[in-house]
């Protein structure tokens, strides 16, 4: 039997297995689970978040599922290998936790009709397709207050990774809250372009640092920036995870992604044969964003304060983006007491009035 | 001292810090490739003495020792890269190739022990007063020593290549490393030094990263510095001292390019990330210009398999 007649065999082999045993044990063989990650799930942040949510999938539903993982996914044309072969290796549920995956699941989740996909934080669904995300923007507007009664040069300095919705809410909401309590502060923007490039982010501190901000918050995913804040003795805030290592200083607080409940939830409709596409976006009420213990180098009223916000937003009675609102440019956005609703929102591409820095086109 | 909003000063601080891991592997290569071996498997050379660093810095408490672990990792490495292109004839760029990828993979191994701690720190070298000089004083007096050994090193290389016997022998194996045998030297002996002093500095330059730099240990955290150390031994053309300017350039753009957007301007981060790049394709333009005969910066044996029997 040369090489090629037995890889063949062994294709047609396999191929008769999966189609013959696999479809006669359906009913009893556990739910297989994937999640793919875009950093390594030791990035203490944004991934470790979402193994965390994948580890709480297992202890609800012990051996009814297998789970299993990919990490380190660039986006790009690696991601849709990775869900291709996810999706041939028999999962029936997958997790693209990704906002740049979004090209590649609408891609595959054509080519597997039978196969749920989930993705985080898109905007692109189909019959198959659910997206999920949380309103970080409720945690920034909390830390935002924070960070405005905290900065003595007035200075806040914001770490973007990429200039798209989700971002650029968590800045305009920090900046609008730092602003309620502070008039004087100013925030300084740096985009590193990647989500996870220690080195970068280091660097990306160091300059915002160099620039005078003694408060920094980051929307990237590693704790390059809390170290450099250590370094330099000013604040910091967890971004995705506590990042409690670096707590009571320079780490002030968190904005904690829980995302255990709704994977829990997703799982479970899949169990019961319930699930459906939809388009999830949860906040601090329900508890996919939480806020990390506020340590004790924040005075007891600014705590107070912070908490209290938490709660407001918590229960509905206080939306994060409530008018009069203008643009960075002056025109109006929302008038006195309006809301901005999900619409919005999810297309958010402008500051504020009072940011200075550019938004990149 | 400021220009449109940006302190000077405080730019050329950052912009040294920056600019060291790729300094110290560029000069590691750069002696490396003046001996005829073209490795490049710096990018997993400093990734593993990134690892190597960090962990023998947390183990042993010195980050002293740390950096000697991370310059013995990226020797190690490079030793087996020396084995497998000199001992056993193997082809130079594929292996190196291989190393990086190697190097990546086992550095993530050894390192999810070591996620999320956190090094002792590199402390600043006290220059007393000097540190206080104005201007100065900020920009050349306040650094760890690893700054100033990456600068002593381009003196001693520059003199090593140049006046020193020694360096004679180096380059004449890299210039023809058939005449250097038949004039009786050990070409595959003082090619390997060569690629361990190399592989050595380039686990340095890792080491720097995590334990300085950024300071903590993450998968895949050169992030392409190695390649860059390449780029800039082409962009220097072989010349030690254009090492110094190019990796202050390389390093320069990245930070100015964050120190910009910080000062709130509006200039298309794309277009300076590249600059480097495009200003070495341009370098390499006007070298094979000025020699009819193409590239003649680069050692005439660069990349070349030597074996005794020819």
């Amino acid at each position: 039997m040369n090489r090629r007649s037995f890889m063949t065999t062994t294709a047609i082999t396999a191929a008769a297995l999966s189609l013959g045993l696999g479809r006669a044990a359906w009913a009893a063989d556990p739910l297989k689970v994937a999640f793919m990650y875009v950093g390594p799930v030791g990035d203490m942040g944004w991934s470790f978040q979402h193994d965390q949510g994948r580890q709480a999938v297992e202890a609800a539903f012990g051996d009814k599922v297998i789970t299993s993982y990919v990490e380190n996914v660039p986006e790009g044309p690696d991601a849709e290998r990775v869900l291709t072969q996810m999706a041939l290796a028999g999962n029936q549920l997958i997790f693209a936790t990704s906002f740049g995956y979004m090209d590649a699941v609408m891609n595959v989740a054509a080519k597997f009709p039978n196969v749920r996909f989930e993705h985080a934080t898109g905007y692109k669904r189909a019959d198959n397709v659910s997206t999920y995300d949380a309103r970080f923007y409720e945690g920034r507007a909390v830390i935002g207050t924070i960070a405005g009664r905290m900065t003595k040069t007035n200075k806040i300095g914001y770490i973007g990774s990429f200039p798209i919705p989700e971002v650029v809410q968590g800045i305009n909401s920090a900046f609008i809250h730092a602003r309620k309590v502070n008039p004087a502060v100013e925030m300084k923007v740096v985009w590193a372009y990647t989500w996870f490039d220690p080195a970068k982010e280091a660097d990306a501190a160091a300059a915002l640092i160099a620039e005078g901000v003694d408060v920094l918050m980051q929307h990237t995913d590693s704790t390059a920036p809390q170290a450099k804040a250590q370094e330099a003795g000013i604040y910091t805030f967890g971004q995705a995870s506590d990042m409690g290592a670096f707590a009571p200083a320079p780490r002030i607080s968190s904005i904690i992604d829980n995302w255990g409940p709704y994977y829990v939830a997703r799982v479970g409709a899949m169990l019961d044969g319930s699930w459906a596409s939809n388009g999830s976006w949860e906040g601090i009420g329900a508890g996919a964003v939480g806020i990390g213990e506020i340590s004790d180098a924040v005075p007891a009223e600014v705590k107070a304060e912070a908490l209290a916000l938490a709660a407001a937003i918590g229960a509905g009675t206080y939306h994060p983006f409530t008018g009069p609102l203008n643009k960075a440019d002056g025109s109006a956005w929302l008038a006195a007491g309006q809301v901005a609703d999900d619409g919005m929102l999810s297309g958010l591409n402008f500051f504020v009035e009072g940011i200075t820095a550019q938004m990149p086109q | 001292m400021t220009l449109g909003g940006i302190d000077l000063v405080a730019l050329m601080a950052m912009l040294m810090v920056a600019s060291t891991p790729i300094l110290l592997a560029a000069t590691g290569e750069l002696i490396a490739e003046k001996a005829g071996v073209l490795n490049l498997g710096v990018e997993g050379m400093m990734i593993m003495g990134a690892i190597g660093g960090f962990a023998g810095a947390v183990m042993t408490g010195s980050p002293a020792l740390g950096f000697l672990a991370g310059a013995g990792a990226g020797a190690a490495m490079a030793l087996v890269f020396g084995f497998l292109t000199q001992v056993l004839l193997s082809n130079q760029v594929a292996t190196g190739l291989a190393l990086t990828l190697f190097g990546m993979g086992l550095s993530a191994l050894i390192g999810k022990g070591f996620e999320g701690v956190r090094p002792p720190a590199t402390g600043k070298l006290d220059l007393g007063g000097l540190a206080d000089l104005p201007v100065l004083g900020p920009v050349l007096f306040r650094h760890d020593w690893v700054v100033y050994l990456s600068l002593a090193l381009i003196v001693a290389v520059w003199l090593f290549l140049h006046l020193s016997r020694a360096g004679l022998i180096l380059r004449a194996v890299g210039e023809n490393h058939d005449a250097a045998h038949a004039l009786g030297y050990r070409v595959v002996m003082v090619r390997l030094a060569a690629l361990a002093f190399g592989g050595a500095l380039a686990g340095l330059g890792g080491a720097y990263l995590s334990l300085v730099r950024v300071p903590q240990w993450t998968e895949g955290m050169t992030a392409g510095a190695g390649w860059i150390a390449l780029a800039i031994v082409v962009f220097a053309s072989w010349r030690i001292e254009r090492v110094l300017l190019g990796a202050y350039l390389f390093g320069g753009v990245t930070v100015l390019q964050l120190r910009l957007q910080a000062a709130g301007y509006a200039i298309p981060v794309q277009l300076l990330s590249m600059a480097p790049y495009v200003i070495t394709i341009l370098v390499l333009v006007i070298i094979s210009a000025r020699h009819r005969r193409g590239a003649q910066a680069a050692p005439a044996a660069l990349g070349r398999i030597f074996h005794a029997s020819r």
